[in-house]
């Protein structure tokens, strides 16, 4: 195998994986809207996802089910942990995402916007040390509901 | 002097926790049962007193009460020790709070203080501390002590609650919770160069071996920033004029007698327990030590010269004898401490006499400056004859305890050869004469038409006040008297010079 | 309409949760696959002797939780105040346990739980040592503690939410518990997201911010959980192994290798962002601010410390610390990044004019404390550390929670609004000027002995600057603290606006059903801040709490060398033994 080959075949995942989280970060930090950091911290956790079931595979193996064809060197089977670890992650990250949505309709229905500026816009009008009634308000908000959403209709 | 002999003794904790004890009861009883209020603070001092007089004859058989609690730390016990020293501080503590008591209710009364509960309740625990500090027998139970003085003096700075009162409490804060800091830093760094235990001990633990000479230098450095700060060494001293913002029993207690000699207290416990006078000799921080008091006692005394306001310039002159206590530990000579020592106890009853004094009057004629006070004499002439005893005294007037305490200072800067310093304190006696006479001689022998309907204070406050400046006397005239300080003081200084000669 | 969206947030972290719980059933049962090609590796763990019937401890620790992850919702059901009754319960029994483990622990050393009966490092291991079990009992006892209080507090602050919330701190306990307990890499990873969303889901609950704060914390808290994650990946490929003590063994070998110390720091990074470390500390203000003060005070004094605690385990107990602190000089870096963040989250307290936003950055820089002690690799300084894990939590939950009683009874928080309140609730500000001093370090509170042990260890290690920043910034903590202190004794309400009207009802903190009221008061006072006049102490199930925490400030204080020569000494790594002390 040349460089190139190995680079391709060996490197490329670290690669992906390297990418992928930068596409992540990216995401999280410089996009304004608040669905599209959710998006990227979904992207960065794939990312880590790729990099574990990398790990796992193996040249010219077989799923890790027993197979006369294969005999039963271990060798010829990938390694099944970080698949497992891996089905363990993608429950944790769509819980994860379960509650950032959650949370984000409920930003939603009380600002009327997911854009960060809007957004800041908005705490920073509010008075600091104001009481904690967030239930009630929203309640109260909900009621009321009848105020139009001037922003973040897009 | 006999060998030392420590025993088992519960006493000391009784005598430290009998006011701490008072505490729930006074705030239980608040404002609405005043009498009882004030009864469990009488009691509580009347049973410190008692309690601390009576380890007296063991100590003078040289027999030290100890008793060890519980690990405060896992090497470090919270342990009490009565030693001659602390029992030098306990006695002069315990006494003067007793009267202090008797004089503190007719002075909150008569000044109608607002939160008398919180102001009494503060004081015990102050005297709480201040007995902590003295009994405490090693560095780590001393530090949890002085802490504890610290905070709990605050809420009594404060009391007033005027804006003046607010800013003193500030101005008292950020000297001395940086100065505990200072300390923090001392014992911790004592004890990780000296992990075998931090008891005090007499002539020092410390020795030359355990750390290099400018880690040991600093160390001193930052214990005398941590201690120094309560004794208003300059230019550390700012504090304390300020802190005379709080009612007069508090400046008396506190600031004449509990507070800023708990600062004295830990300069003796330093050099003389801690580093001992042969290690200091060695590393030659004495000198330093020993120009910072001599410069404040005669800077401060210059000072009080300028202050018209009467508790203000006691509190210069507080500073002042302050730093000849200082001086008296610093030059290492075993005169000088045993002139230390009785001053430790000497000019404690003499200026809580002059701050009764000045309570009296403040009560009686709510005056406070000195130029007001002309003729005052001829209206209160209990007062101002206490007040005029007192003056005397700190003057080094031959026949009341002050010249005592400062002859002996005096023979231990010669014993030293220190002729510079000798000079420093006969000078600060002419200008204390200096700042005191004028008061005196205005009082009695200038006629003020306007003090024609004023009389004495109430007796709660001249019976006390009469008593601290008959003490002075009679300690002038026979000073082995009664607390037996004499024997005491060369008992200290026997100990502690015993290694260095 | 208006329970619908915000029941939705709660139906969608009560969902995800409920799948994470199962998820750990899913990590055993990835440990059953592994045991056909590890089998025979399991000879190497499980020798340990211990009696008999100690070895089921790590689960019964975990059992009362479990059970209750379970009864708080179904019973909840049924009658919304039974939620609150049986999560108290709850702690209670798992306060009972934790208890017992300490105590077994201390008896018999260090104890192992095989997971579905699956021999380490093949199946998952629980394991409580000395360090853990001191942990969890801390964690116990905060949870008691914070339930009681909660169970007015929720009432009276989010009425008709008791069930979700207290099926949230339950959940969150778990994770929590689960995290101390653990002894597997990727199941610490695990409950390290049970809890962290279950505090996501706490923390949105709160003002009208709160949401906003909540997500900003959620993605900031994913990328260090991610990150650990990733570390954990790195620390899988090298060595194959997910338990701690096998991956500890094969490190040695290992110690040159590039890709190790890629996987250090980056699990130091995940972890360092969780405990807030400086400068990663961006979540923490606004997350505890507009919480909920119930939320606050169960979620500041647990969540920062557990990942302190998770540090621990990792610097020195996964690796070898005297490679990690020294040779790769990340002591330095963590040292005075902790020192920074003492200094900067102290600074910021000062200027913040709102009670609570205020302890949120002095937490900041207590946590700091916890870094640096952590960071210098001195015995004395990680004995501090491990005893301001437990201080701090002591001192942060009665501090929130007082604040939170302000809240609730004057409906303010802000700082001039307090002036005078110290007379008129005066066994509540017992319990704050106790964990106030406590803050400052004022022995013998037993904030003055973590400060005792960390400055005897940044001696003993002879860093001298640090020593002394260490000292002086309590300064710092004291200005904001007696500032404070002032207000609340010694000034009257001069600049407090002429409200008169009690709102927020102050009564007894008895129970209210009336919601609606409650809700107009709390609003009236979120706009004007009166309400001051009328303040008065609340009742038992509100004082209780943070007063025995204020007294046990004091009590930890006097007995805390018992906790460092029983406990924290026997916690100690055999690297960082101190010679003369515990086991």
């Amino acid at each position: 195998m040349d460089g190139f080959e190995v680079f391709f075949v060996e490197k490329w995942p670290y690669l992906a994986t390297v990418l992928m989280i930068l596409i992540g970060l990216y995401g999280m930090v410089l996009k304004r809207n608040l669905v599209k950091k959710l998006i990227g911290m979904n992207i960065f956790q794939g990312a880590i996802i790729l990099f574990f079931i990398i790990h796992g595979w193996k040249r010219g193996a077989t799923v890790p089910v027993y197979d006369e064809a294969f005999g039963d060197l271990p060798a010829n089977y990938v390694n099944p942990i970080p698949h497992g670890l891996m089905l363990t992650a993608i429950v944790v990250s769509v819980a994860t995402t379960g509650v950032a949505l959650a949370l984000l309709s409920l930003i939603y229905k009380r600002f009327g916007t997911l854009e960060e500026d809007e957004l800041l816009r908005e705490l920073r009008a509010e008075p600091a040390g104001a009481p904690s009634s967030g239930e009630m308000a929203s309640q109260r908000e909900d009621v009321e509901g009848a105020e139009p959403d001037d922003g973040g209709q897009r | 002097m006999d060998a030392l002999h420590t025993f088992h003794s519960t006493r000391p904790l009784w005598a430290l926790l009998v006011s701490l004890l008072a505490i729930p009861l006074i705030v239980a009883t608040g404002e609405r049962h005043r009498n009882l209020r004030e009864t469990w603070t009488i009691l509580a001092a009347v049973a410190k007193t008692v309690l601390v007089w009576s380890m007296l004859p063991w100590v003078l058989q040289g027999r030290v009460p100890e008793i060890s609690l519980w690990r405060i730390t896992p090497s470090v016990e919270l342990a009490l020790r009565v030693d001659t020293l602390g029992l030098v501080f306990a006695i002069v503590a315990s006494t003067l709070w007793l009267l202090t008591s008797l004089y503190s209710i007719g002075y909150v009364r008569g000044a109608g203080e607002h939160k008398q509960t919180r102001y009494f309740a503060s004081f015990a625990m102050c005297l709480h501390a201040t007995i902590g500090i003295a009994f405490a027998a090693n560095l780590v139970t001393f530090l949890i002590f002085f802490e504890m003085l610290s905070i709990a003096t605050y809420p009594l700075v404060i009391h007033k609650e005027t804006p003046v009162a607010l800013a003193a409490g500030r101005k008292y804060l950020s000297f001395v919770l940086p100065a505990g800091l200072m300390l923090l830093l001392a014992v911790v760094l004592t004890a990780s160069i000296h992990p075998g235990g931090l008891d005090f001990q007499a002539g020092g633990f410390l020795s030359g071996d355990d750390a290099s000479r400018v880690l040991l230098r600093w160390i001193f450095l930052f214990f005398i920033l941590g201690v120094g700060v309560k004794a208003a060494i300059m230019p550390l001293q700012s504090w304390l004029p300020a802190a005379m913002a709080a009612p007069t029993p508090v400046s008396a207690l506190l600031h004449a007698v509990a507070v800023v000699k708990a600062g004295v207290f830990g300069v003796l416990r330093v050099t003389g327990y801690v580093y001992g006078p042969h290690l200091l000799k060695d590393i030659g921080v004495w000198t330093a030590l020993a120009w910072f008091a001599g410069v404040t006692l005669t800077v401060a005394s210059l000072l009080a010269l300028r202050q018209d306001n009467l508790k203000r310039r006691l509190a210069y002159s507080t500073v002042g004898h302050l730093s000849y206590i200082v001086l008296g530990a610093a030059i290492l000579t075993p005169y000088g401490l045993i002139g230390s020592v009785l001053h430790l106890m000497f000019h404690a009853t003499m200026k809580i006499t002059l701050f009764f004094c000045a309570g009296a009057i403040y009560v009686r004629t709510h005056k406070e400056q000195i130029s007001d006070m002309v003729g005052i004499g001829r209206q209160m002439p209990i007062t101002m004859g206490a007040f005029a005893v007192g003056s005397l005294g700190l003057a080094g007037i031959p026949g009341i305890n002050g010249f005592f305490s400062k002859w002996n200072l005096a023979l231990g800067t010669a014993q030293g050869g220190q002729w510079i310093f000798l000079g420093l304190l006969v000078l600060s006696g002419v200008l204390n004469a200096a700042y005191f006479f004028p008061i005196v001689q205005q009082a009695f022998f200038r006629r003020n038409p306007e003090f024609s309907s004023y009389g004495e204070a109430s007796m709660w406050m001249v019976v006390p006040l009469a008593l601290t400046a008959l003490m002075s006397l009679v300690l002038g005239l026979a000073p082995n008297l009664a607390a037996h300080a004499w024997d005491l003081a060369r008992a200290v200084s026997a100990a502690v010079m015993g290694g260095a000669g | 309409m208006s329970v619908k969206w915000t029941s939705r947030l709660w139906a969608g972290a009560g969902t995800a949760l409920a799948t994470l719980v199962s998820a750990v059933g899913v990590a055993a049962a990835a440990g059953h696959e592994m045991a056909q090609a590890h089998g025979d590796l399991s000879a190497i763990h499980g020798a340990a002797t211990q009696s008999p019937d100690a070895f089921q401890i790590p689960a019964m620790v975990l059992a009362p939780l479990l059970i209750g992850v379970v009864l708080v919702p179904a019973l909840g059901r049924l009658r919304r105040s039974l939620a609150y009754q049986v999560t108290v319960v709850v702690f209670v029994a798992y306060l009972a346990v934790a208890l017992k483990a300490l105590t077994t622990v201390l008896a018999h050393g260090t104890l192992h739980y095989k997971m579905a009966g699956w021999m380490p490092p093949v199946g998952i291991e629980w394991t409580l040592d000395a360090l853990s079990a001191f942990v969890v009992l801390v964690l116990a006892v905060v949870a008691v503690m914070v339930a009681i209080y909660s169970g007015v507090a929720v009432r009276r602050q989010n009425p008709e939410r008791e069930v979700p919330f207290f099926s949230m701190m339950v959940v969150m306990m778990l994770g929590l518990t689960g995290m101390v307990m653990t002894g597997d890499l990727f199941n610490l990873y695990v409950f390290f997201e049970v809890s962290s969303l279950s505090a996501y889901a706490l923390m949105a609950v709160g003002d009208r911010k709160a949401p906003v704060s909540s997500f900003r914390y959620l993605l900031q808290g994913t990328i260090g959980a991610s990150s650990y994650l990733m570390g954990v990946g790195y620390l899988y490929v090298l060595t194959g192994s997910l338990n701690m003590a096998d991956v500890a063994s094969l490190l040695p070998h290992l110690l040159g290798n590039p890709a190790l110390t890629v996987a250090l720091v980056l699990m130091v990074a995940g972890l360092g962002l969780k405990m807030a470390l400086f400068p990663m500390h961006l979540w923490l203000p606004d997350a505890y601010t507009y919480a909920s003060s119930t939320s606050t005070a169960i979620i500041a004094p647990v969540m920062t410390k557990v990942s302190a605690y998770v540090l621990i385990r990792m610097i020195y107990f996964v690796f070898d610390s005297n490679w990690v602190l020294s040779d790769l000089h990340l002591g330095f870096v963590v040292t005075w990044l902790a020192m920074a963040g003492v200094i900067w989250g102290s600074v910021m307290a000062i200027a913040q004019r709102d009670v609570k936003r205020m302890l949120a950055y002095s937490s900041i820089a207590q946590v700091g404390y916890i870094g640096v002690g952590i960071g210098t690799g001195n015995p004395w300084a990680l004995v501090g550390a491990i005893l301001h894990i437990m201080n701090h939590a002591t001192m942060k939950s009665s501090l929130f929670m007082v604040t939170g009683i302000v809240e609730m009874q004057t409906g303010t928080r802000r700082l001039q609004n307090w002036n005078g309140l110290g007379r008129k609730m005066p066994w509540t500000f017992l319990a704050f000027t106790l964990a106030a001093l406590a803050m400052v370090g004022v022995p013998p509170t037993n904030g003055f002995f973590s400060k005792w042990y960390l400055a005897l260890g940044l001696a003993g290690a002879k860093q001298w600057v640090l020593l002394v920043l260490l000292v002086l910034s309590s300064l710092l903590t004291a200005g904001y603290f007696f500032r404070l202190l002032e207000r609340i004794y010694a000034r009257t309400g001069e600049d407090v606006g002429s409200g008169s009207a009690r709102v927020g009802e102050a009564g007894d903190g008895g129970v209210r059903e009336d919601g609606g009221a409650n809700a107009d008061g709390v609003k009236l006072a979120g706009a004007s801040g009166s309400g001051i006049a009328g303040a008065r102490d609340p009742g038992l199930a509100l004082l209780l709490p943070p007063l025995l925490l204020g007294v046990g400030t004091l009590v930890l204080g006097l007995v805390n060398a018992w906790f460092v020569t029983e406990v924290i000494a026997k916690a100690l790594p055999a690297a960082l033994r101190i010679p003369g002390l515990g086991g």
